[in-house]
C-alpha cells in the first residue's frame, strides 16, 4: 500500500486517497473552437508510461485536494507531490 | 497408550500438564507446550497424510513453517479449519484434528492406486490428456480430479469466529526472533526505538532454543530469555509470537497474520481468533533464518525420512525421539549436531556422510562420543511403505557418480541435512534484487529496493559470532539514524563449534536397474523425472518449469524444494544455478486465512450504514427498508398484512389524491459559495444560470466531459452568493469530486467554494394536491400561494420553533415542497408534519411509491442517467444551452450522439394492460425473429400507474421520437416473458406539467 505525502496534510495511506489519473492533461478552454481529433485526445487518449508518471489524487478522507504525484508506475516509488497550484 | 517415544526428561514441554487429543478418531496424549506434530511423533505416529497426486503415504519432514506432509483438518470450538500444519499447531486440551487427502482413510487410502499407476501422471498430465474431448472437462474429469486431488475441506457455513485487523506504525520491524533478531532488536530498542518483534512460533529465541553455544555464561536458550523478557518490559517495544509477517508491500508496509487464539480450545467472547496487522515501519529487519534443505534419494518421501534439524528440534525442544535406529544422512557438520543429540539420549545413529573427508570440532565431538561414520556414503533408496524400516546405503565415487557396495541397513528413520536455504521470501517480495552465493549454494539478499536489511542465517550468515556482531551494530545504526540517540551495548563473548565447509553434492544418482521416485517437491509430489521430463520437452526458463511440473506451487511454497529444483535445472542444462535464476518470491510467505484477511468487513460491518434523522420513526411505523447506496431508506411502510405491491401502489395514490410525505434526506446536497458561483454553475450545468434571481430554484443537469449524463437535481440561489445544491442519492460523493476537480486544477481563478452539506439538512417532501394546505398549517405567518411561494420558488419559515428551508420543487410531478431543517430537527419535523397532516389524510411514502410517482410522469432518475445516456436521450435536449459553453458540451456534436434515429426515452404499456414489464426487457419489432433478436432499446424501469391502474414503463429505445403508436414487443428471456406493447409519450400523466404549478 502506498504512503502519500499530501503536501497539506503530511504522509497518509493510500486509502485516505482517490486515483484521478494523468495530471498533464490540459482541459482545452472553455469557448474556443476545437478539433475532433484534439478534443477527443482530451476525453479519451491517455499514455501509460512504465516508468515516472505524474499523475493526480484526491485526498478524499482528509482535505479534499486534489495533489500531483510524481510516481513510477513500474516500483511504485513516489518521488514528489505537489499542490493543485503548484507548478511541475 | 503411552509414549513410546517421549525422552524422561529435557525439553520445554511443561510435563505437569498433560493434554489428551483425538487424531483420526484415536486419542492421545501430550503435554502442555507441544505441538500436534510433536505429540503424534511421541506416541509413535508417523503416518499422517497422502500425497496430492500419488497418494504415498507421508509423514512429518520438518518442524515449522517449512512443513510439507502434515497437513491436518481441524474441527475446533464447531468450525473446521482445513490446512493445518501440524508442526505449527498447538496442542490444547480436546483438540481433534484429522488427516487430509485419503479416503477411506490413511491407513487405507483407494487413491493410493495412482502410486502404482505413476507412469500415467508424468509432468504435465493434465494438460496432456484432459485436453479433449472438451465436453468431457466439465462433466467428468473436473470432477473427478477435483474428488482426488487437494488437501483440506472448506466449510461451507458462515465462519463464527471473530478475526480483526490492527494499523501499527513503528521504527524499526524485526520479523524473527532467533539471534539476529533479538540482537538487534535489543540494540535498537537501547536507542529509543519503536520497536515490533515478531516471532512466528510460540516461543522466542529461534536457533537459540536447540543450538549447543554459550553466550556470555549462558547457555543460548538463557540468554534469548534474558532479552526477551528485558524487550517486554520496554515501553518502546512491543514483542509478538505467534505472528508471522507473511507479505512485504509497497512503501515499507507489511502484512503479519497473529494467532490469537488457535492455540486454546476455543475463543474467548471479544477475543478474535486471529489478527492482522498491517505494519507501517521506518525500516524492516528481516532476521527469517534459514531452512534446511533436503537431499533427494530413492524414496525420500516415505514416512520417517526428515530434516536432521527438525530431528533436532523434536528432540532438544519437546523431548520427542523421531527414531530409535536413526541414519543420519548429511553433507555437512549440521548432521553431525543431530546425531551427538540422539547419542547424548542413548541412541545410536549411523552418520553416512557424502564428504570424502572433514574434520572440525563438531566431527571431533563426534568421533569422541563414538558415533559410527561413514564418509563418501549415501543413502541410495529407503525402504518401508508406510513407515521407513530399513535403507539401501552404498559407496559414493569421488566424482560423485557411481554406487558402489550397495547393502540394506536397518534403521526407523532418515534424518538428512543438504546444508542450509536461507528464507529471503520477504526481502525478495521488498523488491531486493537477490544474488547468487556460491559458497552456500544459495540466493541472499543484495541490492535493497525499500528500507530492509536481511540479517543472520537469512542473510548467509552461519556463524553466531559473526551474526550476533552484526546484528547489535545493525540494530543500533538503523535506530540511531531514527531517533538520534545512541547506548552503545558490548557484544557478549560466545563459545560456539566451528564447522567445516558443506559438500555441493546434494542429488543421489540411481542404481542401474532402478527406478526409485526421487521427490524435488514433497507436497506438490514432483520428481526429478519431472522436472527432466519438462526439460525434454522443451521447457527453459524456471518459471515454464515451474508452472508445467507444479514444483514449488504448493501451500509450502517450495521452502525445501526450490533450490534443488534449480540444481537439477542447472545440471540438466549445464548451466550455473544463478543463470537459472529462481521464480519471483510472492506473499503469503505463509498460508492465511480468508477469514483473517477478510477481518471484521462481515455482515453488517462489510460497509457503513447510513441513517436518517427520522430512521427510528420509520422503524416504529412498520417501515420496510431498502439499501440505497450505504443509506438505509424505507421502501414502504407496512399496514396489515400488505405486500409491497399493495402497499406502494396505497401510498402512491395517497400523494395523487391527497398528500404524502417522504424522508429526503438521503439526497445530496452541496452548498456552493462565493463570487463566481454563479459563473461556476453555469460552467457545470448544460443550462443557463446567469440570471437566476435570489430566492429561487433551477433544475439542472450536469455532464461527464465525454457528453454522458453524470447526475441532476435542483440549485437553490439562497443569497447573491450562496447556492444550495441537490444531487442524487446515489452520485453525492462523485458530485462533490467533481467539483472539487475543476475547482482546484481547471478553474482556480473562480473565486467558489463547495461543501457537502448532506448531513446537515433532514428533508421532507411533502407531496400531493392537498400539501399547501399542509404547508400553510406548517408556517401559518407565510405566504405560501402560488403567487407568494410559486413553482421553483424558495422561502425560509420557523417551523414550530424550528429554522426551516422551503423549497417549491417536485419529483412526483404533484404540486410538491421540500422542507429542510437542522438533522437534530428531522424528527420534529417529521412528526409535526404528519400531525397537521392528519387531517388532510396525509400518509408517509417510501421509495416504492417515490420511485412510481417519478415513472409516470417521466421523470428520469438513476436509471435513466445510467452512465450510458446523453441529455438527448432522457428528453432533456430542451435544458442544453445552445449560447453558452459548459462541461462535456463539446462532446454533443460526436456523430454518435446526433444521429437521426438517436435512442431516446419513451413510455411503454402492455396491449393487455394487465402484464407488468420486467424491468432491463428487451424491445424488438418481431417477437419470432431468429436469435439474436435485434433489440431496440431496453426497459429501464417499470411501475404500476396508480392514475390509469395498468402497468406502465420507461424505455430507451432506438429511434424513439417516431416511435410513438407503435406496437412492439417486450422480452424477457430471464423471465421468460414477451409482452406486446404500445410505445407511448415518456410523460404519461399530466402531460404538460399543470398539477406542479397549480
Amino acid at each position: 500500500m502506498l504512503y502519500i505525502l499530501c503536501p497539506h496534510c503530511g504522509l497518509r495511506p493510500q486509502t485516505e486517497f482517490s486515483y484521478g489519473g494523468d495530471a498533464t492533461v490540459k482541459r482545452p478552454e472553455l469557448n474556443k473552437e476545437i478539433s475532433d481529433q484534439d478534443w477527443d485526445n482530451f476525453v479519451y487518449l491517455r499514455k501509460s508510461p512504465r516508468g515516472k508518471h505524474l499523475e493526480l489524487w484526491q485526498h478524499i478522507s482528509g482535505c479534499r485536494q486534489w495533489i500531483k504525484v510524481e510516481r513510477d508506475t513500474l516500483t511504485h516509488e513516489i518521488f514528489t507531490t505537489y499542490k493543485a497550484s503548484e507548478n511541475t | 497408550m503411552p509414549e513410546n517415544f517421549r525422552l524422561d526428561k529435557g525439553g520445554l514441554i511443561n510435563r505437569n500438564k498433560k493434554i489428551s487429543f483425538t487424531f483420526n478418531g484415536k486419542k492421545y496424549f501430550g503435554y502442555e507446550g507441544d505441538t500436534l506434530a510433536s505429540a503424534l511423533l511421541a506416541n509413535g505416529v508417523h503416518l499422517v497424510g497422502r500425497s496430492f497426486k500419488y497418494h504415498r503415504p507421508r509423514g512429518f519432514f520438518g518442524a515449522g513453517v517449512d512443513e510439507p506432509y502434515a497437513i491436518v483438518q481441524m474441527n475446533r470450538n464447531n468450525e473446521v479449519d482445513p490446512n493445518v500444519r501440524a508442526t505449527e499447531q498447538e496442542l490444547f486440551e480436546g483438540l481433534e484434528a484429522k488427516s487430509v487427502n485419503c479416503w477411506p482413510n490413511v491407513d487405507f487410502d483407494i487413491g493410493a492406486i495412482n502410486n502404482f499407476l505413476n507412469k500415467f501422471f508424468p509432468a504435465g498430465f493434465y494438460y496432456k490428456t484432459f485436453m479433449w474431448p472438451k465436453s468431457f472437462w466439465y462433466k467428468i474429469y473436473e470432477p473427478i480430479i477435483r474428488k482426488a486431488a487437494g488437501f483440506g475441506a472448506a466449510s461451507i457455513k458462515h465462519d463464527k469466529e471473530r478475526y480483526e485487523h490492527k494499523y501499527e506504525y513503528c521504527d524499526l520491524l524485526i520479523a524473527g526472533s532467533g539471534p539476529s533478531g533479538l540482537a538487534s532488536a535489543y540494540a535498537a530498542a537501547q536507542n529509543g526505538a519503536r520497536v515490533i518483534l515478531a516471532e512466528d512460533k510460540s516461543r522466542f529465541g529461534g536457533s537459540l532454543l536447540t543450538s549447543d553455544v554459550t553466550i556470555g555464561n549462558q547457555s543460548g536458550q538463557e540468554w534469548a530469555e534474558k532479552i526477551i523478557s528485558e524487550l517486554k518490559s520496554m515501553p518502546n517495544v512491543v514483542v509478538k509470537n505467534r505472528s508471522q509477517v507473511f507479505g512485504y508491500y509497497d512503501h515499507n508496509m507489511l502484512v503479519m497474520s497473529e494467532r490469537v487464539s488457535d492455540h486454546l480450545p476455543k475463543t474467548d467472547k471479544y477475543i478474535p481468533k486471529q489478527r492482522l496487522w498491517y505494519i507501517r515501519a521506518k525500516e524492516v529487519v528481516i532476521s527469517s533464518g534459514s531452512i534446511e534443505r533436503p537431499l533427494v534419494f530413492g524414496n525420500n518421501d516415505a514416512p520417517g525420512v526428515m530434516l536432521s534439524s527438525a530431528a533436532k528440534e523434536y528432540l532438544k525442544i519437546y523431548g520427542v525421539l523421531v527414531g530409535k535406529k536413526p541414519i543420519i544422512f548429511t553433507n555437512n557438520d549440521s548432521g553431525y549436531e543431530t546425531a551427538i543429540e540422539f547419542k547424548k539420549n542413548g541412541i545410536d545413529p549411523i552418520i553416512l556422510d557424502t564428504r570424502k573427508k572433514a574434520s572440525s570440532e563438531i566431527i571431533k565431538e563426534a568421533k569422541e562420543l563414538n558415533i559410527n561414520i561413514k564418509f563418501s556414503y549415501v543413502v541410495v533408496a529407503a525402504k518401508g511403505y508406510k513407515k521407513v524400516n530399513s535403507a539401501d546405503i552404498a559407496r559414493i565415487s569421488d566424482d560423485k557418480k557411481n554406487l558402489s557396495n550397495i547393502e540394506n541397513i536397518k534403521c526407523d528413520c532418515i534424518c538428512v541435512s543438504g546444508f542450509w536455504t536461507p528464507s529471503i521470501h520477504l526481502a525478495s517480495q521488498s523488491g531486493n534484487k537477490t544474488k547468487f552465493n556460491e559458497e552456500i549454494d544459495a540466493f541472499i539478499p543484495s541490492q535493497s529496493k525499500q528500507k530492509e536489511t536481511t540479517l543472520g542465517a537469512a542473510n548467509g550468515v552461519f556463524t553466531l559470532e559473526e551474526t550476533l556482531k552484526t546484528s547489535f551494530e545493525k540494530g543500533s545504526e538503523l535506530s540511531k539514524q531514527i531517533t538520534n540517540k545512541e547506548n552503545k551495548v558490548s557484544v557478549p563473548t560466545i563459545v560456539e563449534k566451528k564447522s567445516s565447509s558443506h559438500d555441493k553434492f546434494w542429488c543421489v544418482p540411481l542404481p542401474e536397474g532402478k527406478n526409485y521416485k526421487r521427490f524435488l517437491d514433497f507436497q506438490n509430489d514432483v520428481a526429478v523425472s519431472d522436472i527432466q521430463l519438462a526439460l525434454r520437452e522443451g521447457y527453459r526458463s524456471i518459471e515454464h518449469v515451474k508452472r508445467y511440473t507444479t514444483l514449488g506451487m504448493a501451500t509450502d511454497q517450495g521452502k525445501t524444494s526450490n533450490l534443488n529444483g534449480l540444481q537439477l535445472v542447472s545440471d540438466v542444462e549445464n548451466k550455473v544455478v544463478p543463470q537459472v535464476g529462481h521464480t519471483t518470491f510472492r506473499p503469503p510467505y505463509t498460508p492465511v486465512s480468508i477469514g483473517a484477511i477478510v477481518g471484521r468487513e462481515v455482515g453488517k460491518h462489510s460497509k457503513p450504514t447510513r441513517k436518517s434523522p427520522m430512521h427510528y420513526w420509520h422503524e416504529k411505523n412498520n417501515a420496510v427498508f431498502v439499501d440505497a447506496g450505504v443509506w438505509l431508506r424505507p421502501r414502504y411502510y407496512k399496514q396489515g398484512n400488505e405486500n409491497l405491491f399493495e402497499a406502494s401502489k396505497r401510498e402512491a395514490k395517497n400523494v395523487r389524491q391527497n398528500v404524502g410525505v417522504c424522508d429526503v434526506t438521503t439526497l445530496g446536497k452541496i452548498d456552493i459559495k462565493g463570487p463566481d458561483a454563479a459563473e461556476f454553475l453555469n460552467r457545470v450545468y448544460t443550462n443557463a444560470w446567469l440570471k437566476l434571481p435570489i430566492g429561487k430554484a433551477r433544475y439542472g443537469v450536469m455532464l461527464r466531459e465525454d457528453g454522458i449524463v453524470m447526475d441532476d437535481g435542483t440549485t437553490t440561489r439562497i443569497s447573491e452568493s450562496h447556492y444550495h445544491m441537490t444531487t442524487t442519492t446515489a452520485q453525492a460523493a462523485n458530485v462533490l469530486s467533481h467539483l472539487e476537480y475543476y475547482l482546484q486544477l481547471v478553474w482556480p481563478e473562480l473565486n467558489v467554494n463547495v461543501v457537502s452539506s448532506t448531513e446537515q439538512w433532514a428533508g421532507a417532501a411533502i407531496a400531493g394536491p392537498k400539501s399547501r394546505e399542509v404547508l400553510q398549517k406548517l408556517f401559518p405567518d407565510l405566504d405560501v400561494s402560488n403567487e407568494g411561494l410559486p413553482f421553483m420558488g424558495y422561502m425560509e419559515g420557523n417551523l414550530f420553533g424550528v429554522h426551516a428551508k422551503i423549497f417549491r420543487i417536485s419529483f412526483s410531478g404533484e404540486l410538491a415542497y421540500e422542507v429542510n431543517v437542522e438533522s437534530d430537527n428531522g424528527n420534529y419535523m417529521w412528526e409535526k408534519i404528519l400531525e397537521i397532516g392528519k387531517e388532510f389524510n396525509i400518509q408517509p411514502y417510501g421509495t416504492e411509491a417515490l420511485s412510481t410517482l417519478r415513472i409516470e410522469m417521466g421523470h428520469v432518475a438513476g436509471s435513466e442517467l445510467d452512465g450510458r445516456t446523453i441529455p438527448y436521450d432522457n428528453s432533456l435536449e430542451g435544458l442544453v444551452s445552445k449560447k453558452k459553453d459548459f462541461i462535456g458540451k463539446r462532446s454533443l456534436r460526436k456523430s454518435a450522439y446526433v444521429e437521426v434515429d438517436r435512442q431516446k426515452i419513451v413510455g411503454v404499456v402492455p396491449l393487455d394492460k394487465k402484464t407488468s414489464i420486467p424491468e432491463g426487457s428487451y424491445i424488438v419489432k418481431d417477437a419470432k425473429a431468429k436469435l439474436p433478436n435485434p433489440k431496440l432499446g431496453h426497459v429501464s424501469a417499470s411501475c404500476w400507474s396508480v392514475e390509469y391502474d395498468n402497468p406502465f414503463s420507461l424505455a430507451i429505445i432506438k429511434d424513439g421520437k417516431n416511435m410513438i403508436g407503435q406496437k412492439l414487443f417486450a422480452m424477457s428471456p430471464l423471465k421468460n416473458k414477451t409482452i406486446p406493447v404500445e410505445i407511448v409519450s415518456s410523460h404519461y400523466v399530466d402531460p404538460k406539467g399543470e398539477r406542479v404549478r397549480s
